[in-house]
């Protein structure tokens, strides 16, 4: 299939704004037209063929190839096709997105599908702080589509979220949950302090024991009948988690009493743990 | 500059659609015919250039809301700088300098900020100076000033008629506004004021009602162009009507101007029984020809609510969950900031776009009724147009009544309305009336010797576009606005008055500074270079 290639050729100074890297922006573009495109790079406008190689024209699928950590608002409002990077990748990387998928074989900056509204991220190495959050001011952060991070995460990821899942492979920062108003969080490697302060609604989900806040109280110990449907789903997304009765069960707090909200924090204990 | 062959709307001079030329000269209307450029107006409607009598604009307030809003921000269109204009962002509070794109944009060319506490009225007039081409006039707040409150609590109604004075002057004011009479005073005890005939928290005889009259007297005492500006207490709530009749009451024989009404207009004992009582309201002020209002009008929508009224922000934070600010303005005030989105599917919001309305159609006469949403809490005041054409087009109000539902059907009266304004009804409340109000006669009419404030349009039948896009905007004799371009953007005037005083009130003040206040006596006042362009109005001569 006809794919758009562009191959980093000249580190930015300064961060380069590239929110016309997205598919729906690319799809009808000539290889003339996309290399015209215009960039900023600080407070000037630059082209794309300034910075990269381009190859390719008229596609929804985008490769992106070299070290773009200083590109920010890649895939911005993207409603559908896909974009690959490999290498890092800045800032904001799917903001606002719509659908479609982003795949990214590195590390990804903060921000990363704040208050997106549908599709699918996956950043194979680690990301920064406020994935899938509002920002500030807003609301609400993401209102569904799926975040997962195989590497750790910074802080207040899923801030405000209301809807939609986020996976974080290796341990996540301080304040996960911040404020969340619903969706799911799941945290294969737990979280630093403050999980879940402020939430309203949604569940976080730790397979290993995490610090609570004290506004977080025990409720039950039990095996979710929802979590067999979830694991499902989170299954078709390479994501397993533990739901076998027989292995160990989950404990259920509930908070963050101090709003008070209605949100759930559970625990994984293996069988055979306290 | 000439301006030939358009159909003047000139209420003030009862000139209704009339074929006239216009001559301008220095800024002024004049009556001979003058050199230099014809603007060719045939086909085109002219109106005075519009007057707000209420609006928040400038001040601590509107910008702290700016400051909680920044997702507005994000999503709202930006001003760009160029020749003409400087950058700026328009949404729910626009910025500064947007705030006087967007008001002359629109045709509208006098703005009155209508809260500004003395302690921020430095902070104001700075913010004001940067808004361009529109003349500015504002409002003190004084109907919570605890030094003011204890004069009128022991008589000393001849003291307190000094001290007004002097906080008028003191903060370059044009007007005198009353926020929840005893209410925000009662808010610094976490509490609110309930009836009008009861002493307000923290006093043993004052009462709301007390307040209200005691204000209205030393401003017709003192003679001020604009009367007592006054925000009833229980704004907001269910079954208000009681009060803000008894507040009219309370003024017979004074002269007042009822802000925002719309808040002021329901019946019912609670949210899920709240109805329109415009029809009782409106039948009152129709015989009571003391009283001016304008509408605060809500529209279906997004905005932020700013007011001086801390203790109903706090409900309203309650009722709402989102965010809430509030500010403590020392001895003088309070303030609240809540962002806030009117709903046509929830029952409360339905009856408060209807109340609006209602009473826009039925007090008989527009001279006393002005058009404003108490910009930015019912509505942005860049949404005026379509009100205009809700109260022109009754068939458009109907197809708006749809969306309603049959709930709030029931509590509200629009539907049975059928009246439609004119043009020249329209020029009324957007200009004439309002500006008679505010008590600027060189305003809201093209007579001779008026300030060539005019704005015309290309006649069209949606009386929205028509409204929103005027051909040109001339302020001050000067085209501003052509074809929807920026074409220049002189400062505006800051509208002053200077009622008299005895100088002796500052011996009594001095002290009450250094004991009270965190800021020192000599420092307090706004000087005048804060003001640009200031221009005096006289104050009324009092038998």
């Amino acid at each position: 299939m006809n794919t758009i290639t562009l191959r980093l050729k000249e580190q930015p100074s300064v961060p380069l704004e590239v929110e016309v890297l997205s598919p729906d922006v690319l799809k009808t573009l000539s290889h003339a037209e996309i290399c015209a495109s215009s960039i900023r790079l600080g407070k000037r406008q630059r082209r794309i063929d300034d910075f990269f190689e381009v190859e390719g024209e008229r596609s929804d699928q985008l490769e992106i190839h070299g070290d773009i950590s200083r590109l920010k608002w890649v895939g911005r409002s993207m409603t559908g096709g896909q974009i690959t990077i490999h290498g890092n990748v800045g800032m904001h990387l799917g903001a606002y997105m719509q659908g479609g998928s982003i795949e990214v074989h590195g590390n990804a900056g903060d921000w990363v599908g704040a208050e997106m509204t549908n599709g699918l991220i996956h950043i194979h190495g680690n990301a920064g702080g406020q994935i899938g959050a509002g920002y500030r001011g807003s609301m609400k952060g993401m209102q569904d589509g799926a975040i997962i991070v195989d590497g750790s995460a910074g802080l207040e990821i899923g801030m405000r979220m209301k809807k939609g899942t986020i996976v974080v492979g290796g341990p996540a920062k301080d304040f996960t949950g911040l404020d969340m108003k619903g969706g799911n969080i799941v945290l294969l490697a737990g979280a630093e302090i403050r999980t879940g302060a402020w939430m309203m609604r949604g569940t976080i989900i730790s397979l290993i024991p995490i610090i609570l806040l004290p506004t977080f109280h025990f409720s039950c110990s039990y095996s979710p009948v929802f979590l067999r449907l979830y694991a499902k789903f989170l299954g078709k997304l390479g994501i397993s988690i533990p739901v076998d009765p027989r292995a160990g069960h989950y404990h259920l707090y509930n908070g963050d009493t101090s709003v008070p909200g209605k949100g759930e924090i559970l625990i994984w204990h293996p069988l055979g743990t306290s | 500059m000439r301006i030939t062959g358009g159909k003047v709307y000139d209420p003030a001079h009862g000139l209704n659609g009339v074929v006239k030329d216009i001559f301008i000269k220095d800024g002024q209307v004049v009556d001979l015919p003058v050199d230099g450029r014809t603007i060719d107006a045939r086909g085109m409607i002219i109106f005075p250039g519009g007057v707000d009598v209420h609006t928040h604009v400038a001040g601590g307030a509107v910008n702290f809301a700016r400051a909680m809003t920044p997702e507005d921000h994000r999503r709202t269109t930006a001003f760009i700088r160029s020749q003409t204009t400087r950058s700026g962002i328009g949404g729910m509070t626009p910025t500064t300098f947007a705030t006087g794109y967007l008001y002359a944009g629109m045709g509208w060319t006098t703005v009155n900020e209508a809260a500004v506490a003395p302690l921020s009225a430095k902070h104001t007039h700075d913010e004001l100076r940067d808004i361009p081409i529109v003349d500015k006039s504002c409002c003190v707040l004084l109907a919570n000033n605890e030094i003011l409150l204890d004069l009128l609590q022991d008589g000393e109604y001849e003291q307190a008629q000094h001290l007004v004075a002097w906080y008028v002057w003191a903060a370059k004011a044009y007007g005198v506004k009353a926020v929840n009479p005893g209410g925000v005073a009662a808010w610094k005890w976490g509490k609110d004021t309930g009836q009008m005939t009861e002493p307000v928290v923290g006093y043993s005889k004052l009462t709301p009602a007390k307040i209200v009259s005691g204000l209205a007297q030393i401003i017709d005492k003192l003679g001020l162009p604009h009367p007592m500006h006054l925000h009833c207490n229980n704004l907001g709530a269910p079954g208000n009507l009681a009060t803000t009749l008894e507040t009219m009451r309370s003024l017979e024989g004074h002269r007042a101007h009822m802000a925002h009404l719309q808040y002021h207009a329901y019946g019912g004992n609670d949210w899920n029984s709240m109805r329109s009582e415009a029809p009782a309201l409106a039948e009152y002020f129709n015989t009571h020809p003391n009283f001016t209002a304008d509408a605060g009008a809500v529209l279906f929508g997004d905005t932020v609510t700013i007011t001086a009224d801390g203790p109903w922000q706090h409900l309203l934070y309650k009722l709402t969950g989102r965010k809430w600010g509030n500010i403590d303005v020392e001895n003088e005030t309070g303030c609240g900031i809540v962002p806030y989105t009117y709903r046509p599917n929830n029952l409360v919001n339905a009856v408060q776009w209807a109340v609006g309305l209602e009473l826009l159609l039925l007090i008989d006469d527009p001279w006393r009724i002005y058009l404003t949403t108490d910009h930015p809490n019912g509505a942005c005041f860049w949404r005026y147009p379509e009100i205009i054409k809700l109260l022109m087009c009754s068939d458009f109000r109907k197809e708006c009544l749809s969306q309603l539902s049959t709930k709030a059907l029931k509590r509200i009266h629009l539907a049975e309305i059928n009246r439609e304004y004119t043009l020249y009804e329209i020029a009324i409340i957007m200009s004439a009336g309002p500006a008679r109000a505010l008590g600027l006669p060189q305003k809201g009419q093209l007579g001779t010797g008026a300030d060539a404030d005019l704005v015309i349009y290309n006649e069209d039948d949606d009386v929205q576009q028509m409204f929103g896009h005027p051909r040109y905007v001339i302020k001050g004799g000067e085209v501003v606005i052509d074809e929807g371009e920026i074409r220049a953007t002189p400062p505006g005037r800051g509208l002053l008055v200077k009622p008299s005083y005895d100088e002796t009130i500052e011996t009594f003040l001095r002290p009450k500074f250094e004991d009270y206040y965190t800021i020192s006596f000599d420092n307090y006042p706004v000087e005048m270079e804060r003001v640009e362009q200031p221009t005096f109005n006289n104050c009324i001569e009092t038998p």
